[in-house]
């Protein structure tokens, strides 16, 4: 079975123009968001408490405001957490009280308000310091994972390619935080680790296609620089959408059977991998073909320390 | 002939597999609910008790699996989670909770020939086991305050002692250094001298006032002072720790100023909360030598002193008066003495050794007593189901006052070494110099955990279900070979995981072997797609076999390699279970190298290397 049969190549690079220009507003769009709306950011980045309860029925959410209001935290956020039964407060970080300590208050409150016991599933507390630390690290590691596959890509391939296939990659991490800032999902820790693992996922995705660029324009000598991505992505094409398709359907899984907790991870993973499959297909290498890739810039091939050419088979 | 593999190559992968596979294998037997007993400070569990417990256990109509004595504690094993509560009520009703602690644990069952080649099951976080984890830190601030203070204090004395007049000697807290006025050019060179001939960390600067100076210490020093007020935390908190009865705690340092305590298990936080914050103290107080013990153990006190014990149970008749309390102690340690026998050196602040050096003066000869005082949760319970927590005061030691002592002292005559080690550190432990916060907290009920084990092994099973369909679909016989990998794949992670000694499960872990399900496929794509192309390119079956594997394998390693460097930065910035997250891709990454590069490649060449073959069944 195959999903595309193809005799000639595509010509992908006639919609480099529209492709660009779409990813141009898509980004555009997503820094408006951003900067307008701003980003949900979870407990982990503000600070706060969040308590987890289990009621052994349906919890009745205005009586439980009701008396967290009168036990001074008219400010909690309260909700459902993955079933009716299950509810999620959460109270922002306060001056002056030791706050490790709101967690005991509000869990013996809320205790007196229901007639059957009521089951602690889950308490988080962030000092705001700790939030605010652990905002950083995450903008640092995003940063330190982009500049150390830019130095990558860039070395193993030409400059053109690494910064087109950076490029992509921000375009997949922005469209994806927009995302997020749009449907005011929240953002905590997990979701950053996704959109660590959706780098790793989309760069893993563009150099497959770089790879097959670099070989086509050793096989096709006659062929301008566009024909020649054309006709290494079209025959990644089955490759891109079969992995894609895979590990799409894996986060779907995930998405309905992980539990409310990594709801959010699957959320990002789903998302920024459909970007970033187009985004390796039209915008990684529109780019580098846009930034002037050529022949002559691609050989002489092949680089020293190409693995498997020329020697033994591995097996 | 191409695609023909020697027999050993079979021989290393089947080897790798089964090693992994035995080593996966202790994940699969269900750890049982047991207890654990330990003897408070140090002690150790009798033979004798853990047959008393045997025997009340079983009076009391439970049935446990196993009841054995092991490294001086005793580990119970239960048939059931219900047992277990109950088999604990039982334990702390015979063996009280002063000085036993009864922890719930969950221990392994894996079967001795498995535990004989050191395989154990999967570490798992406390996201799924359930727990609580605390980021604490230090106020490194309140350490370096109090050690300006001190250092204003032993300044006035050194510079009496110097002959050096000063108009005044102040600590500049926010400064980080101690001010002192003199009179004249010559004074303030005279200070300087005698200081820095005490100490040579000081570090001096001229200071904005006429024939004025500051002091301040060295970077070295202040490190130092850093240093051992998280070590002393770290100590007290390990100590805490055992008081609360958890089965595997940790209490790790985390960089300058932070400490990890992670407490598997513990369903109640509050009370852990408490027993972490409360203090422990010390008081130094003469023993009541005068009075009749035997009438005070009557209940005719006399007047002005009280009674206590030691651990033995060896009354002690003390005055009330306090001779110094245990904040001033700066430093304990144990050592030897010259004739070779342990003892405790113990230096205090300034106005520690002033007022023992007042107290002591017309005392020599007598005895003086350590008290440490600590509270500890009871059996009974406030309103919020918190523990009411009970002040403890217990005799650690009485030494005979040999003379006037001052700043730094030294204990003697103690029994043996590890007591003298123990006494240094209760004596540290009354004297925190550094209070600790709570600035992080992740908890997470029993049932959660459960429950988030439950959501990502589904999550595992139905991922892999509908990967092996869709490839089984596209790739036929082929797709049967890849899934072979895949099976082999998610076996390799298991068992590394399980081999690894630092790597934890988490529920993020879990949901990145999912995400390596998805993609370790992607290799076998690559190399399948290939073998379709150099097919349709018109070479022969043998010569696209080998291209496929050949030219695939260059596109496979670049682009995993930069998958793995992010999972690297993942794990270099992460916490708890944004690591494990970490390290599950990680591993999958390398195992899914592995297991669709080389294994494959061994089955495709098995069944159709070196032969004459039409076409490929894919």
């Amino acid at each position: 079975m195959r999903i595309f049969r193809f005799t000639d190549a595509i010509n992908f690079m006639r919609f480099k123009w529209p492709a660009l220009m779409l990813s141009a507003l898509l980004v555009l769009g997503s820094f408006g968001l951003l900067f307008t709306k701003g980003i949900n950011w979870g407990l982990d980045f503000t600070g706060g408490t969040v308590i987890e309860v289990g009621f052994t029925e349906n919890a009745d959410l205005t009586q439980v405001r009701a008396v967290l209001a009168e036990r001074g935290y008219p400010d909690a956020v309260v909700q459902y957490f993955g079933s009716s039964q299950d509810v999620a407060i959460r109270i922002s970080p306060r001056e002056g009280v030791e706050q490790s300590r709101i967690s005991n208050e509000i869990l013996a409150a809320i205790s007196q308000t229901s007639a059957t016991p009521v089951e602690m599933r889950r308490i988080e507390f962030v000092g705001p310091s700790v939030g605010d630390e652990l905002k950083e690290q995450g903008g640092l590691a995003m940063l330190a994972a982009l500049i150390g596959i830019l130095l990558y890509v860039g070395m193993r391939f030409e400059w053109r390619l690494s910064v087109g296939a950076v490029l992509a990659l921000g375009h997949d991490v922005i469209i994806t935080l927009g995302l997020f800032s749009l449907l005011q999902l929240e953002f905590d820790l997990t979701v950053l680790a996704a959109i660590l693992a959706l780098i790793g996922y989309s760069i893993n995705d563009t150099i497959v296609v770089f790879d097959r660029i670099r070989e086509s324009f050793r096989k096709l000598r006659d062929a301008t620089p566009e024909e020649t991505v054309n006709d290494a992505v079209t025959a990644t094409l089955n490759r891109t959408v079969v992995t894609s398709l895979t590990t799409i359907i894996v986060l779907v899984v995930l998405f309905y059977m992980g539990g409310a907790l990594i709801h959010n991870f699957a959320t990002a993973l789903l998302f920024g991998i459909a970007i970033g499959t187009y985004s390796s297909v039209f915008v990684a290498s529109g780019i580098a073909v846009q930034l002037g890739l050529n022949r002559e810039d691609m050989l002489p091939p092949p680089p020293p320390e190409k693995e498997g050419e020329g020697t033994e088979p591995l097996l | 002939m191409l695609n023909q593999n020697p027999l050993w190559r079979y021989l290393l992968v089947a080897g790798v597999l089964l090693l992994a596979l035995v080593y996966a294998l202790p994940n699969l037997y269900p750890e049982d609910p047991a207890l654990n007993i330990n003897a408070t400070r140090g002690g150790a569990v009798s033979e004798t008790t853990r047959q008393q417990l045997e025997e009340r256990l079983v009076a009391s109509g439970l049935t446990p699996k196993a009841v054995t004595l092991e490294n001086g504690q005793v580990l119970v094993r239960f048939q059931s989670a219900e047992e277990q509560l109950r088999g604990r009520q039982v334990a702390t009703e015979l063996l009280g909770n002063v000085n036993y602690v009864t922890a719930l644990n969950l221990v392994p069952t894996t079967p001795a020939w498995l535990a004989a080649i050191g395989a154990s099951p999967m570490k798992l976080g406390l996201d799924l086991r359930g727990g609580v984890h605390f980021l604490m830190a230090v106020d490194m601030k309140a350490a370096l305050d109090k050690n300006i203070n001190d250092l204003t204090q032993a300044f006035r004395a050194d510079l009496r002692e110097a002959r050096v007049r000063y108009r005044s000697v102040s600590a500049d807290v926010e400064g980080g250094q101690v001010q002192i006025l003199l009179r004249s050019a010559e004074d303030v060179a005279a200070a300087r001298a005698a200081l820095s001939r005490l100490d040579r960390e000081y570090v001096f600067t001229d200071g904005a006032a006429e024939f004025s100076l500051n002091v301040s210490l060295s970077e070295n020093r202040i490190r130092e002072i850093r240093e051992y007020a998280l070590e002393q935390n770290i100590t007290i908190i390990r100590n805490r720790v055992n008081e609360i009865g958890v089965a595997e705690p940790l209490v790790q340092r985390q960089g300058a100023d932070r400490i990890i305590v992670q407490l598997p298990g513990v369903q109640d936080p509050a009370q852990a909360k408490e027993i972490l914050g409360a203090t422990a103290t010390l008081e130094f107080r003469l023993v009541d030598e005068q009075g009749d013990l035997a009438a005070a153990l009557n209940g005719r006190l006399p007047p002005g002193s009280s009674l206590y014990t030691d651990r033995n149970g060896q009354p002690y008749l003390l005055e009330n008066r306090v001779m110094l309390t245990g904040e001033h102690i700066t430093n304990a340690s144990s050592s030897y003495d010259e004739y070779s026998q342990p003892q405790v050196n113990i230096s205090l602040d300034a106005q520690g050794g002033n007022l023992l050096s007042v107290a002591t003066r017309d005392s020599i000869g007598r005895r003086m007593a350590t008290v440490f005082i600590e509270y500890k949760p009871g059996e009974e319970l406030q309103a919020d189901g918190t523990p009411v927590l009970v002040k403890q005061e217990e005799v650690i030691n009485a030494a005979t006052i040999q003379a006037r002592l001052g700043r730094s002292f030294r204990i003697t005559g103690i029994g043996n070494p590890a007591e003298a080690q123990n006494l240094a550190l209760l004596l540290r432990a009354g004297a925190l110099i550094a209070p600790t916060q709570i600035i992080e907290e992740r908890t997470i009920g029993p049932s959660l955990g459960q429950e988030n084990i439950d959501l990502g092994m589904t999550a595992i099973m139905w991922g892999m279900v509908v990967v092996l369909v869709f490839m089984l679909i596209y790739y036929r016989v082929f797709g049967l070979i890849a899934n072979c990998a895949l099976v082999a794949n998610l076996i390799l992670i298991i068992g590394i995981m399980s081999m690894i000694p630092g790597a934890t499960l988490t529920l993020p872990g879990m949901a990145g072997i999912v995400l390596t399900v998805g993609m370790a496929v992607d290799a076998n794509v690559l190399i399948f797609e290939r073998i379709r192309e150099e097919l349709a390119e018109g070479r022969s079956v043998q010569q696209a076999i080998h291209q496929g594997y050949d030219r695939a394998f260059a596109t496979i390693a670049d682009s995993n390699i930069t998958t793995l460097l992010v999972a690297l930065i993942l794990f270099g910035i992460g916490t708890g279970p944004v690591k494990g997250f970490a390290i599950t891709l990680a591993i999958g990454i390398l195992t899914s190298i592995f297991t669709s590069v080389v294994g494959t490649r061994l089955l495709v060449n098995l069944f159709w290397g070196g032969r004459r073959v039409q076409s490929l069944p894919m």
